[in-house]
């Protein structure tokens, strides 16, 4: 099992990716995933105050814990409409 | 009726399907992709979406609105990728018994979207493109 990570809009360009998976073990929550992707793209520093998270499709806090199996997604603010 | 499409949206459609005798409002928004932004000449626009959350988040806000004003029906279709100038990217129409419910539902609902649903508008100009952060 693992955790299954997307980005998307700006943060997809950056990664170079859409989607990655991650082994769950030494992420105790969504930060500390966020913070694993900014050492591996750094550019992801700059949206550190305005990155958006969601943990299973529901918006998510820094300290939510996170799983086995989870489905965390790193976006920007959002601009739809 | 709550939908993410990649076609053009039928909104006359929509409305028939909305559309009940005892109704006696309907209200529709539609965005439209306009061919300037800050200044800048506009060619054409993609949007991305978390198509799941997305739909998740349309359906929500659909509930809410019906909890919050006395409406009967909702509809909240947005389209994603390509869209050239002048199409329609997203629509909103409601259906109540009284005009006064129906445009607040469906105001509350397009701001709302633009706040909370996720998808991302890319835009292209003559020398670039750039993804839109945030609402507008």
């Amino acid at each position: 099992m693992s955790i299954r990570v997307l980005f998307f809009a700006s943060l997809a360009d950056i990664a170079g990716t859409r989607e990655t998976s991650l082994d769950a073990a030494g992420f105790p929550d969504v930060k500390s995933v966020f913070e694993k992707f900014t050492r591996d793209f750094p550019s992801f520093e700059g949206y550190r105050s305005s990155v958006l998270f969601s943990l299973n499709s529901e918006f998510a806090r820094p300290g939510t814990p996170v799983k086995d199996g989870d489905e965390i997604a790193f976006f920007p603010p959002v601009s739809g409409g | 009726m709550y939908l993410l499409t990649r076609e053009c949206i039928d909104t006359k459609s929509i409305a028939d399907k909305l559309k009940k005798p005892e109704d006696g409002a309907f209200v529709l928004f539609e965005g439209i992709v306009r061919n300037n932004s800050e200044g800048k000449s506009v060619r054409f626009l993609e949007y991305d979406g978390y198509e799941s959350m997305a739909l998740k988040k349309l359906e929500e806000l659909g509930d809410r609105a019906r909890r919050q004003f006395e409406i009967r029906d909702v509809a909240i279709v947005h389209r994603l990728g390509h869209m050239e100038i002048g199409e329609c990217s997203v629509v909103i129409a409601i259906s109540s018994a009284h005009r006064g419910p129906a445009f607040d539902a469906c105001r509350f609902i397009i701001d709302t979207l633009k706040e909370i649903v996720p998808i991302w508008k890319k835009e292209f100009y003559e020398d670039g493109e750039v993804w839109i952060e945030g609402p507008k």
